[in-house]
């Protein structure tokens, strides 16, 4: 079963926000031997008790089945949805890309970062730091074009994401 | 609301209140006012084992053989890590634990204080369940929680680290009602419309099998009693893993034995071969699927079981049906009056299991005679199948061929008889779990079939039992040889026995007396009888150095990597050099 090709999926994981509850999602990934592609993690609720981590991983469609189990069964875990699965939803990330250079080199990055509608959020005579956000592959994208501009470093959120329409997932 | 009392109070009084009776453990200095609130009561009765590790393994016999939830008590630290052992083991085999943990107190935490550890790092992929607890307020709700969660649903081993100015500290305690976890819910009741469809599956099926396992025992007796009406009723043939074994009778006509890796070449050949598989409350472990792409490919698959994460882990199957397996069975047999299902025609089927099993695959006189004239292991075992069956008797093992020999020549008449380490196969198991399960029977016959090796991982407990007058034997199957290693070695790697060999074996009759107990000797086919006899006769504690053939194997045996069709049924049976993908496998 796992020689059939990876897909790539975003899970949606809500569970209690107690001590502990990231390291028991992360060490399930890692003892079992599954991928995870990013991860994001914050408090989500007014009350300050649920949080909702964020997943990219790829497997075979039966090992996603199998880390959706896998997760559901752990305790503190509220709710597991693969949105990947689930149709439309919308992922996002940003990027804070550091770009050194003067010159053409300078105007370049900061034409680019408009085209990627990138906000230069940090700046110094020889410096830009843009925020770029937007979905995987468009951050990819700016990152690889600063590459020919300057690129010093890039700080990453990792993929967030939420279904479509009016109703929770 | 209540007076304060002290967080040990606390746990003392929740663990009366939970009904606990027994409690196995080690003081140690992180829970030493856990053990004053003990001495200051007398509801609850505490054991007092010699390693930790043998505290949860009896926990573990315990719990397997009363359907009660074990307890375990121990210190931070050392106490912590030796106990890990048991709680993989009892995580493996789904057994409902809860062990509580001394830690230093809250603000020595990550000072690499004495004796600390990070119990719940430690524990954190090896429990179901833990908690760290900071708050003496807590400790009430979280022990009620833990016992829920131990028991409920698929059952496993939960941990409870206590700081110990939590122990100290004063809060109220107000006993709980019912517990009903904000996200902790298991389905007990299965799919309706999954198990009409299941039932119509096996009313249709002109081969159909049974694969049953450890999950009717969880269930508790009831539900091997409904799977009994449901063999009945079907006329299906039966099978089971290890972990099942005694969910139907050894001797009923429609049982095929155990299947898998050491099991019966009639219930391996039937799963190869049936053309429905009804999977209630197993696994697909793999010493059961033996290679997994030949395994069982032309039969339509059901899977029953009360965790979500076993379905299509290894083997794809065409339904499931989540919930708990007792309940599961009680509406299949409700269905399956209601449509006035009557068993199908099986006779070809079992014209066909016939010639299998008339290979007699777990047969050994007529082979295998040892040259010089030395007791078989499986002849001992059978004989001390005979000479107690009448008592009932509880049987424990230890880990390796006696294991698997119990297994094949012991047999099993009803649920909760059978203590074994079956996922973790933790040598060292045996002692500790018979002890356990004498302290819920006192009265019944407990007894360990052990190996010599096995025996000395925890052969400290002798004390244990002891202390408590505890009349448990052990009889160990004695070749002087980690047998399965031994055996794995001849087939896989040119019978070089590399440490594989019992030396500097201690003399089993002086070491049982030295701890007061009495010991027996059976050295050939002449006295083993009276050798079991003997062990019978005396009411205390036995220890019995039963000495067997030096080289005999465990058969029949799918090799790695093999499949349920490519079974070694004796050692005269010729096997080619293991290729390296099946070296690699375990």
């Amino acid at each position: 079963m796992k020689h059939l090709p990876p897909e790539r999926h975003t899970l949606s994981i809500l569970v209690d926000n107690e001590a502990g509850v990231l390291a028991r999602i992360v060490g399930l990934f890692s003892a079992r031997g599954y991928n995870i592609e990013s991860l994001t993690v914050a408090d989500v609720s007014d009350d300050h008790l649920v949080s909702r981590i964020t997943v990219v991983t790829s497997g075979p469609p039966p090992v996603i089945e199998q880390i959706m189990a896998q997760l559901d069964r752990l305790v503190p875990v509220h709710r597991v949805l693969d949105l990947t699965a689930l149709g439309p939803h919308v992922e996002r990330e940003m990027a804070l890309v550091k770009v050194a250079g003067t010159g053409d080199k300078r105007v370049e990055a900061l034409r680019l970062a408009d085209i990627f509608r990138a906000r230069p959020v940090d700046t110094s005579t020889n410096s830009f730091v843009f925020e770029v956000s937007g979905s995987t592959d468009k951050v990819n994208q700016f990152i690889a074009l600063m590459r020919e501009v300057g690129l010093v470093e890039v700080a990453r959120t990792g993929v967030v994401a939420i279904a479509r329409g009016a109703e929770a997932a | 609301m209540g007076l304060e009392i002290a967080g040990a109070e606390i746990v003392v009084q929740a663990l009366i209140d939970l009904g606990v009776e027994v409690v196995f453990g080690y003081p140690g200095g992180a829970v030493l006012p856990i053990y004053d609130a003990l001495f200051q009561q007398n509801r609850i009765r505490h054991i007092l084992v010699r390693h930790e590790q043998a505290a949860v393994h009896a926990a573990e016999g315990y719990a397997r053989s009363s359907g009660k939830v074990g307890v375990v008590l121990v210190t931070s630290g050392p106490g912590a890590t030796n106990a890990v052992t048991g709680i993989t083991d009892a995580l493996m085999d789904s057994v409902p634990l809860v062990v509580i943990t001394g830690q230093v107190p809250t603000h020595l935490i990550g000072t690499d204080a004495f004796q600390e550890c990070d119990t719940v790092g430690i524990t954190r992929h090896c429990s179901k369940h833990n908690y760290l607890v900071k708050d003496t307020a807590r400790l009430g709700p979280v022990l009620h929680e833990a016992f829920y969660i131990a028991r409920s649903g698929r059952p496993g081993p939960v941990v409870i680290d206590i700081p110990k100015d939590v122990q100290i500290f004063k809060a109220r305690y107000i006993k709980p009602g019912t517990i009903a976890h904000k996200t902790y819910k298991p389905q007990v009741k299965g799919d309706l419309a999954a198990i009409e469809a299941a039932v119509d599956m096996l009313a249709a099926a002109e081969r159909p099998i049974l694969y049953t396992g450890g999950g009717i025992i969880n269930s508790g007796p009831v539900a091997s009693q409904l799977l009994r009406e449901l063999a009945k009723a079907s006329g299906a043939p039966v099978t089971s893993t290890l972990m099942g074994l005694g969910t139907l009778p050894a001797d009923h006509p429609q049982f095929l034995g155990m299947l898998g890796m050491h099991g019966s070449y009639e219930a391996n050949m039937a799963m190869n071969r049936c053309d429905l598989m009804v999977c209630l409350g197993a696994r697909f472990d793999d010493r059961v699927t033996g290679r997994l792409d030949a395994f069982s490919p032309t039969s339509r698959k059901i899977h029953v079981d009360i965790d979500r994460s076993s379905f299509n882990k290894t083997v794809r199957v065409d339904l499931t049906i989540q919930g708990d397996v007792g309940s599961v069975l009680e509406d299949m047999m409700k269905v399956w009056r209601a449509r006035g299902h009557a068993p199908a025609d099986l006779a070809p089927w079992w014209a066909q299991i016939a010639g299998w099993r008339a290979r007699n695959s777990f047969g050994f006189e007529q082979k295998g005679v040892d040259p010089s004239g030395a007791l078989l292991p499986q002849k001992a075992i059978q004989r001390l199948y005979e000479m107690t069956k009448a008592k009932k008797p509880i049987i424990s093992t230890e880990v390796g061929q006696h294991q698997m020999w119990a297994a094949q020549h012991f047999g099993f008449h009803e649920p909760n008889k059978w203590l074994t380490s079956g996922g973790l196969g933790t040598m060292g198991y045996g002692l500790p779990a018979a002890i356990g399960a004498q302290l819920a029977f006192p009265g019944a016959l407990v007894i360990d079939i052990a190996g010599e090796a096995s025996i000395q991982m925890n052969i400290q407990e002798l004390g244990t039992a002891t202390q408590y007058r505890l009349p448990v034997k052990i009889f160990i199957i004695n070749n002087e040889y980690m047998g399965m290693v031994r055996q794995w070695q001849e087939l896989n790697h040119g019978s070089r026995y590399s440490e594989s060999y019992s030396d500097s074996l201690p003399d089993f009759v002086k070491l049982a007396e030295a701890y007061g107990w009495k010991g027996v000797v059976i050295d050939g086919p002449g006295n083993l009888d009276a050798g079991i006899q003997a062990m019978l006769d005396h009411p205390g504690p036995v220890v019995v150095d039963c000495r067997v053939s030096k080289l005999a194997n465990c058969f029949p045996m799918i090799p790695s990597g093999a499949a349920h069709t490519d079974m070694i049924l004796s050692a005269a049976d010729e096997v080619g050099p293991a290729d390296d993908d099946a070296k690699a496998l375990v």
